[in-house]
């Protein structure tokens, strides 16, 4: 009779308390690791935004007779092939690699989830539908796809970027449709359903608030991963072109000076990918963990 | 989810054949509880209904040979199943109807085609002296949710977690009676008030709420739709028994208070004696026996009642070995 009496009375008073303690504060949910990533990150999109501020020289002009200068007090991360002044060239890449990656998130993001809406709001052969066209591009790899895109459209940062959101789209769509599929066979879409609220009403008022959590975790992965391929398509040339700074654009760049020496440019340009792609990496991880209710 | 549902639709005139068969099988149709020793309460279909097709004056639901196959697996693992295999019934403005059976025998797919989740392959449904289209539009929808709601089973589910419990009775309340701003919180006290719940809980949301509370909620939102029928899908299946008591005498009270009519799905035949007067069994989509509560519970005519009946744990209780060699009994 007493643990009777006393369970339910735990589950009630442990239980939202219990809930609500790890996601108290950001940095509880975060862990000391992702707080340092987050910390990161948001130095990058500050350095990003004032870079016309922070940076010392006009990023795009250089000087022939200033080529492969060491770091020293006039440029102090030194200069490129072209006399062009590193760190400032560093800063302003920030933003069309940040800018890109945020803007393919985005659209693959938007893209993602109302595909994966549709799918299971409509079920049957919509679903079956959909699931079919996400299979044949799941068929080409990441970065395949997007050089076709690139192939055919042309190249330049806008075109790199929305092939690549493409190509994000089904990985996206996927997994937020596994997940509002679980969501939709709860009874409380079903009560809203049987109110003869439309799908459009359902879907935003209920589903989409619930599979809110998931859609900015798999962002903030696919930011990392976002950044990468897109310096990928930048080294490859297909992506930013110069003069515009580019981190990707940055790292292929610097082959040339590479092999008479100069390793700074491709080396100060990868860190900066590497280090970004890292930390945002280690947000998506930390809040997918706790979204699906995991590790500590 | 959808494609699940296929083909093999029968004609409408299922419903005939099953009267027919009705009198062998004792699927009783519109005729009321059969034994004339249903007690008076409960007479209310026996006496308002003659046995018209479509359901008579005082009937608010009237059903007639409903069929719904599902169909699942694929290639050579594909099996259908008859969820509804030709079920007709009636219920009384006013009363309350219990269906009971085991899992499997169609009285969910029942209450959910009632409702409007799941579309019928054959039948008929009335409701409210309104035939129902099959495939509603929806505006159709909407019209006939200020008739019936339902009531789910899973009082963790049934409430959207990150909406307050007073926005989930508001949304129903906008909906059906286009009733916003300060006269839906009043309306939403109201409706909290009735269910045995403060008005502050209106802010609460469904995680700090224990499961009776969510389950009185869930009811609120039912009711503020004013519907005339309530569908109860297991609706107490998953509560503490003491918080079972304390939510089934709420929803007498609700009926007796409001005139409504309940659907009372439920496996738990105790359950059943206390909220209905009458009883419809269903097994393996058919309606096997109707009438009262007194009569089928403690005079079963049917043998899968009887089983029914003695496999439900009480005190003192010996499970029956070998279910399945009784039912195939029971088939003989």
């Amino acid at each position: 009779m007493k643990t009777a009496v006393s369970a339910p009375a735990a589950r009630r008073s442990g239980g939202p308390a219990g809930r609500r303690r790890p996601g108290g504060g950001l940095s509880g949910r975060l862990g000391p690791l992702g707080v340092t990533a987050v910390a990161v990150a948001a130095l990058l999109v500050l350095a990003a935004l004032l870079a016309p501020v922070l940076a010392p020289y006009d990023p795009d002009i250089g000087s022939i007779v200033q080529r492969y200068l060491p770091p020293g007090p006039e440029h102090l991360l030194g200069t490129d092939q072209s006399g062009r002044d590193l760190l400032s060239r560093l800063l302003y890449g920030a933003r069309t690699s940040l800018l890109g990656a945020a803007a393919v998130v985005v659209i693959a993001g938007v893209g993602g989830t109302l595909l994966a809406l549709v799918a299971t709001w409509f079920g049957g052969r919509v679903d079956a539908f959909v699931g079919r066209v996400l299979d044949l591009l799941f068929a080409f790899p990441n970065l395949l796809l997007a050089i076709i895109v690139v192939a055919v459209f042309g190249t330049g940062m806008a075109q790199a970027t929305v092939a690549l959101a493409m190509a994000y789209v089904p990985y996206t769509a996927r997994v937020l449709r596994s997940v509002a599929l679980r969501e939709r066979r709860l009874p409380y879409v079903q009560a809203a359903e049987l109110q003869g609220l439309s799908g459009v009403t359902v879907s935003g008022r209920h589903l989409l608030p619930n599979i809110a959590p998931q859609i900015l975790t798999g962002a903030a992965i696919n930011f990392g991963y976002a950044m990468i391929d897109l310096a990928a398509l930048s080294f490859l040339g297909l992506g930013v072109q110069a003069p515009t700074a580019d981190w990707g654009l940055m790292v292929s760049q610097g082959q040339d000076s590479l092999l008479q020496g100069y390793p700074q440019q491709s080396l100060l340009a990868g860190t900066c990918i590497v280090v970004a792609v890292a930390a945002f990496s280690v947000i998506g991880e930390r809040l997918g963990g706790r979204a699906a209710g995991g590790r500590a | 989810m959808n494609d699940d549902v296929k083909n093999d639709v029968k004609d409408t005139d299922g419903g005939v054949i099953g009267r027919a068969g009705g009198g062998s099988r004792r699927t009783s149709g519109t005729g009321g509880p059969g034994g004339s020793g249903g007690s008076g309460g409960s007479g209310g279909s026996g006496a308002n209904g003659p046995g018209g097709a479509g359901g008579s004056e005082g009937d608010v639901i009237a059903i007639s040979g409903l069929r719904k196959r599902f169909v699942t697996g694929r290639g050579s693992g594909r099996r259908t199943v008859d969820a509804l295999d030709d079920v007709s019934l009636t219920v009384a403005d006013g009363s309350c109807l219990a269906v009971v059976g085991e899992s499997g025998s169609g009285k969910s797919t029942l209450a959910r085609i009632l409702v409007g989740l799941e579309a019928a392959d054959a039948g008929e449904v009335v409701l409210a002296g309104r035939p129902v289209a099959r495939r509603p539009r929806r505006a159709e929808r909407r019209a006939r949710a200020r008739d019936i709601q339902m009531v789910f089973q899973d009082p963790n589910g049934s409430l959207n977690r990150r909406r307050t419990a007073g926005s989930a009775i508001a949304e129903v309340l906008a909906a059906h009676h286009r009733v916003t701003g300060a006269d839906a919180r009043r309306r939403v006290e109201e409706l909290l008030e009735q269910v045995g719940l403060r008005p502050a809980h209106a802010r609460s949301l469904p995680g700090e709420l224990s499961g009776g509370q969510r389950q009185r909620v869930a009811i609120a939102r039912a009711l503020a739709a004013e519907p005339r029928v309530l569908v109860l899908d297991e609706a107490v299946a998953a509560l503490d028994v003491s918080v079972q008591a304390q939510v089934l005498n709420l929803l007498s009270e609700i009926r007796r208070d409001r005139r409504l009519t309940y659907l009372f799905i439920t496996h738990d035949l105790s359950v059943v004696r206390q909220v209905s007067e009458e009883v419809v069994v269903m097994r393996q989509g058919r309606i096997v026996e109707r009438g009262s509560t007194a009569q089928v519970l403690d005079d079963p005519r049917h043998p899968y009642t009887r089983l029914l009946r003695d496999s439900a744990p009480r005190p003192g209780w010996r499970p029956v070995r070998a279910i399945g060699r009784d039912a195939a009994e029971v088939e003989a």
